[in-house]
């Protein structure tokens, strides 16, 4: 274990406004929820020395319900949670597919979809799933609590649009006809436990002319965020899925995603695998 | 409250509750390894990777090396040390594993015996897609996992 | 009489102790007043040392600290040619070298401490590849960078190249590999003016013992080396444990504490060995009828920054180069060159899976060009019983490569599938293919090795009629607790419960040899045979045992025995086989005692919407003499494929600034429990006349043979001229663009 501990402490508050208090105070503690990316830069002698606050008990923060409107997920939800979850199955099931790629059995026990959102890595596997799925955060602090659709949350490498007083709360994802084609793939450096070098998520909706009334495609490891494919989307909407379209909408792909050589891949590699899953999740 | 200097944490471990003084952000493992001498769940990578520290909390599988020992306040936590009877009798899994050839050069082995413990709970009957699911968080660098799947359903047929 | 037991698949040894957590590795011992030791390392690849500077307000007199300047001259790691220092003085010749040596009783603050030391450093021109250290522009080491060359010459290359019908040429490379045993690399030390004793996990207790009394002058006896439960060796815990003994020794003589150094591990991978990686160029000739005239082959292994085991890693390799195959002209040159990154060291195969994966992937490329078959080429060109290979050794027992390739092709339906997948892969995004892969591992140390070795093994009976073997060789993981017991247990004719096999421990057993090689079962597990007939003999001469006495006869022998002479033990020393011969200046002879033979066969998916692959079937056949432990055996084979299926396909060392830069488990990708084939494990078994009970040597084996035999899959599939380990997604879109581009061209 490369970090000093004395150097670091960890309190954990009973209830929600305890936490939030603690994070409005300085300076700010920072939030602490199943630990399982936390703690790997405890070990690693890269966690930012200081505060921090215990999330892994609110049980205000947990757990998956129907709000009629939308589903809504505690942040604290865990991927096990969320993998299993039958209504999560039958609807959302990208999400579901994404959590139970995420890490072994034991990760997937700890680790939860507010921390995954909120560790901000470009190359974690639910959030492609969440913007597909239009999702949005509901985020709390002691100044209250604000919304902000998932697609614009991350805002650079490691950047997001969340104070150091504020916690995400819940993730809220609307509602929407089951209809809609669906497709996940995770290129992983290996079949599992593997961190993702390209993945993709796209919900797609088409009408009875074969035509794209919408749709959302979203890619995580090939921008310095997880990012949504805007032109490729626009380079779809109103059309059928030609040979044609398809060509457009990767092109398009190519231009707005900015993937680099790193020790997992290549750029390249990144570019060509990025089009070709966008053709076969538009072939499926 | 100085919340960096070590506070007294509460669990059972193996059935028998115990107090620690750890620092809060103390990793489970070291708890269990170097307070309490339970030195069967070993560290292999330290990052969640390959599972050697798997143990129980409240039943669940987790990585003890990403468990703050705050989490396991109030919990309960099952170790190597405590999957055997009490009388020592081998549990159908371990004794699957020495049968079966599971088991070689034995660093692996608490964690994926905790890990297979977990999936059996979850799946007593499982298939052989789930058990490689199942243990996909616990490597093995000697047996190519082959002889861990036979041992694993050999001992849910038992 | 007890049952036989060798054959059948008896309960391992240690097998309860390790499913109930009770087995004690290195990290889990402890003694009173321990301080925790870590050690600091050089920040650049090649340079020279300007100072040391102990910073970060830390109470620096709390802490024993150890540098070169408190290491006894000569300041070396005994091994071969006693070239690496213990500690750095002066001169960093690779990145991660280690520079000073810290040890405090908090282990956090050790740590701390080690992140505050500086080491400035006046960098010099590091070497960073082989063609670099080929080149001789900067000489690292000796006056031309080259550890070691071995030349193999047979017949007349030059003159059967220029008449051959087709010359086929070809390079190959294969990249680093990490070994990954799951148990990081460590040491206690208690150590004193009047000796030394270190505890750890290690694969060689008498390679540690000699390093340490080299190091310190010590006598044989002042120094106690002793192994505890190992988590896996793979040959990483061949020759580094003796740096780790030497550093934890050193701290422990000065600080008057007993030392634990126990590696992360992130410093276990950065900083200890790893597989060579290697280059080889192949030039073929054939005849018009496909029979190899002549096989030139130029085999360079990067040896990192000091020469360890090279020359023997080197040597290995060269003597596997040519293959199982017969050609009357062959010509191999061999050479080991200096880098400027950490040395690379012992890996299960030993320069072996190198030389074989270029020499079985070209054999595909030479059967393309020759419009064979990839079958059909080896058939006509496999060495058989009573031919003399290229390094001189005449293959006296029987050879059956033909037969194992029959059975191989059936078990895995080649013909069949190869077929199928030809149809199918035009129109499919998914391509499909099958490959095989000939090969040899020859069993036990290379050339003279073994004599110069003399291994002994010790066997000693209690006066209740147990036996217990004192031998060096260590238990790994692959079974030498086991395996020894069983050939007690069938030599003496009593039971497996009644013997017990010692902890490895310098002060109770002799040096049996190094644990490496594949050479337990075969060379030591006779020697345990033969000492338990000598042993057997004693009580027979004895009047006290008929010679096919057994069971409660032996016991009663025993209490007997004792109870007159005090002590009942047996003794046997290492002699060579009839007839095996090896000339070290020739370099020429019998290179082994016996080699196991193999083919193995893969068949594959590329997708080509990512150039990933997938292994969907992989049959393991071989022939390795008697099989003693049929679950044991199976266990070794699987685990030595798993291991190389990672070589060929995932595992990938990336190397910045001579340094790994991706020394974590999460980026260096070795094979989950989803990552594998079924796969399927097939024996003959031919017993070898000078084995314990007809067994030859098994553990490396199955490193050999299985990249080239996905290598060639793949290119069957794909098309993809495959030439480099590992296969990464990656690396084969690129393999495939520039074969696209070079068409287009």
């Amino acid at each position: 274990m490369r970090s000093f501990l004395p150097h670091y402490s960890l309190v954990a508050p009973s209830s929600l406004p305890e936490v939030l208090a603690l994070l409005g105070m300085s300076p700010p503690r920072r939030p602490f929820a199943g630990g399982t990316d936390l703690m790997v830069l405890l070990e690693a002698g890269t966690l930012p020395e200081g505060g921090y606050v215990g999330l892994w008990h609110l049980q205000e923060l947990r757990g998956i319900k129907d709000s009629g409107e939308a589903i809504e997920i505690g942040a604290l939800t865990t991927y096990t949670e969320i993998a299993s979850h039958p209504l999560l199955q039958a609807d959302w099931p990208l999400l579901c597919r994404a959590a139970e790629e995420t890490g072994g059995v034991a990760t997937q026990n700890r680790g939860t979809i507010g921390g995954n959102i909120a560790n901000a890595s470009p190359a974690a596997d639910t959030p492609p799933a969440l913007i597909a799925y239009d999702a949005e955060l509901e985020i709390v602090s002691t100044r209250g609590t604000r919304r902000v659709p998932y697609d614009r949350f991350h805002t650079g490498y490691k950047q997001m649009d969340l104070g150091a007083d504020e916690l995400i709360a819940r993730i809220h994802l609307p509602k929407r006809p089951g209809s809609w084609r669906q497709y996940y793939r995770k290129v992983g450096t290996r079949r599992a436990q593997a961190i993702a070098k390209v993945c993709m998520a796209v919900a797609c909706d088409i009408n009875a002319d074969g035509v794209v009334d919408d749709i959302r495609i979203a890619l995580g490891s090939v921008s310095p965020t997880v990012v949504r494919a805007r032109a490729a989307e626009a380079a779809l909407r109103g059309h059928g899925l030609t040979d044609a379209t398809i060509t457009a909408a990767e092109a398009a792909l190519e231009r707005e995603i900015a993937p680099i050589d790193d020790i997992r891949s290549t750029a390249r590699y990144r570019l060509r695998v990025a089009r070709a899953l966008l053709r076969e999740a538009l072939r499926l | 409250m100085s919340d960096a200097a070590p506070c007294t944490i509460r669990f059972v471990v193996n059935g028998r509750a115990v107090d620690v003084d750890a620092h809060p952000m103390a990793r489970l493992l070291d708890v269990l390894r170097v307070e309490l001498g339970l030195t069967g769940t070993k560290e292999g990578c330290g990052e969640g990777e390959c599972g050697a520290c798997s143990v129980l909390v409240n039943g669940e599988l987790v990585n003890s090396c990403l468990t703050p020992v705050l989490q396991a306040a109030g919990a309960t936590i099952t170790t190597i040390e405590g999957i055997a009877g009490a009388d020592a009798t081998l549990s159908a899994l371990q004794q699957a594993f020495i049968e079966h050839g599971g088991a070689q050069c034995g660093i692996c082995t608490p964690g994926m015996i905790i890990a297979a413990t977990s999936l059996l709970a979850r799946h007593p009957d499982p298939t052989e897609a789930e058990v490689r699911t199942g243990l996909a968080g616990n490597l093995c660098r000697c047996t190519g996992y082959m002889r861990i799947f036979e041992a694993v359903m050999k001992a849910a047929a038992r | 009489m007890a049952a036989p037991v060798v054959g059948r698949a008896v309960p391992r040894k240690e097998g309860r102790s390790k499913v109930t957590g009770q087995a004690r590795y290195v990290d889990d011992l402890t003694m009173p007043g321990l301080l925790h030791g870590v050690t600091v390392r050089s920040p650049v690849p090649r340079g020279r040392i300007r100072g040391i500077r102990f910073e970060g307000g830390l109470p620096w007199d709390e802490f024993t600290i150890v540098t070169a300047r408190d290491v006894p001259a000569p300041n070396r790691i005994a091994l071969i040619l006693n070239d690496q220092p213990c500690l750095a003085d002066d001169v960093i010749n690779h990145a991660e070298e280690p520079v000073v040596l810290l040890a405090h009783a908090d282990k956090g603050l050790a740590e701390r401490a080690r992140q505050s030391v500086v080491i400035d450093v006046d960098p010099l021109p590091a070497v960073l590849s082989l063609d670099e250290s080929l080149s001789g522009r900067e000489v690292i080491w000796g006056t031309d960078n080259v550890f070691k060359s071995y030349l193999v010459n047979s017949g007349d290359v030059d003159a059967a190249l220029a008449a051959a019908d087709i010359v086929v040429e070809g390079e190959y490379e294969t990249g680093a590999q990490e070994q990954l045993y799951i148990e990081p690399q460590g040491m206690i030390s208690i150590a004193d003016a009047e000796g030394i004793t270190v505890w750890g996990s290690l694969q060689c207790p008498y390679y540690v013992h000699k390093a340490l009394t080299t190091l310190f002058s010590l006598p044989d006896d002042r120094v106690r080396v002793v192994q505890a439960e190992t988590g896996g060796g793979f040959g990483g815990k061949e020759e580094y444990p003796s740096h780790i003994a030497a550093h934890a020794a050193l701290l422990a003589m000065k600080s008057g504490r007993p030392v634990k150094l126990v590696y992360d591990r992130a410093e276990d991978m950065v900083a200890t060995t790893k597989r060579h990686p290697s280059r080889t160029r192949h030039r073929t000739g054939l005849s018009h009828d496909g029979r190899l005239v002549a096989m030139d082959i130029d085999f360079v292994l990067d040896g990192g920054a000091y020469c360890t085991l090279s020359p023997v890693v080197l040597s290995r390799g060269t003597l596997h180069a040519a293959g199982p195959y017969y050609c009357p002209n062959v010509r191999i040159r061999g050479r080991a060159m200096a880098t400027s990154t950490p040395p690379h060291g012992a890996f299960r195969g030993f320069g072996a899976p190198q030389s074989l994966f270029a020499l079985e992937r070209h054999m595909d490329v030479v059967a393309a060009r020759a419009g064979l078959a990839p079958d059909d080429l080896r058939r006509r060109n496999f060495i058989v019983q009573g031919q003399t290979s290229a390094i001189g050794q005449v293959m006296r027992e029987p050879v059956e490569m033909d037969a194992l390739l029959d059975r191989a092709l059936a078990l895995s339906d080649y013909h069949r599938k190869r077929e199928t997948f030809d149809r199918a892969n035009g129109h499919s995004p998914v391509k499909q293919g099958i490959g095989f892969a000939s090969f040899l591992h020859g069993a036990g140390f290379t050339g003279s090795g073994e004599v110069h070795l003399a291994s002994v093994v010790d066997v000693e009976a209690t006066a209740d009629g147990h036996v217990r073997v004192l031998a060096a060789s260590t238990e790994i993981g692959q079974g030498t607790n086991t395996i020894f017991a069983q050939i007690i247990a069938d030599t003496l004719g009593i039971g497996y419960d009644q013997v017990e096999v010692a902890q490895p421990d310098t002060a109770n057993v002799p040096d049996s040899g190094p644990t490496v090689a594949s050479r337990t079962a075969m060379v030591v597990g006779k020697l345990v045979e033969t000492a338990a007939r000598t042993l057997q003999q004693t009580l027979v001469d004895a009047g006290l045992l008929g010679t096919g006495g057994t069971g409660d006869a032996f016991i009663h022998a025993c209490r007997t025995y004792i109870g007159t002479h005090g002590a009942l033990r047996a003794r046997s020393i290492y002699s060579p086989p009839p007839g095996v011969q090896w000339d070290d200046e020739a370099y020429r002879g019998d290179a082994y005692g016996a080699f196991a033979w193999a083919v193995y066969v893969a068949a594959v998916s590329v997708d080509t919407a990512t150039w990933e692959t997938r292994i969907d079937d992989f049959v393991a056949l071989q022939e390795i003499g008697r099989v003693l432990h049929p679950v044991l055996a199976a266990g070794q084979i699987e685990g030595g494929v798993a291991q190389a299926i990672g070589y060929a396909l995932l595992e990938e060392v990336i190397w910045r600034n001579g340094r790994m830069a991706n020394g974590q488990m999460t980026n260096y990708i070795m094979p989950t429990s989803m990552d594998l084939p079924p796969i399927r494990v097939f024996f003959e078994e031919r017993p070898y006349a000078h084995g314990p009970f007809g067994a030859k040597g098994i553990g490396e084996l199955p490193m050999d043979g299985v990249a080239p035999a996905i290598a060639n899959a793949i290119a069957h599939a794909t098309g993809a001229a495959v030439s480099k380990i590992p296969i990464t997604p990656e690396s084969l879109m690129a393999t495939i663009d520039r074969q696209l581009e070079a068409a287009r061209v």
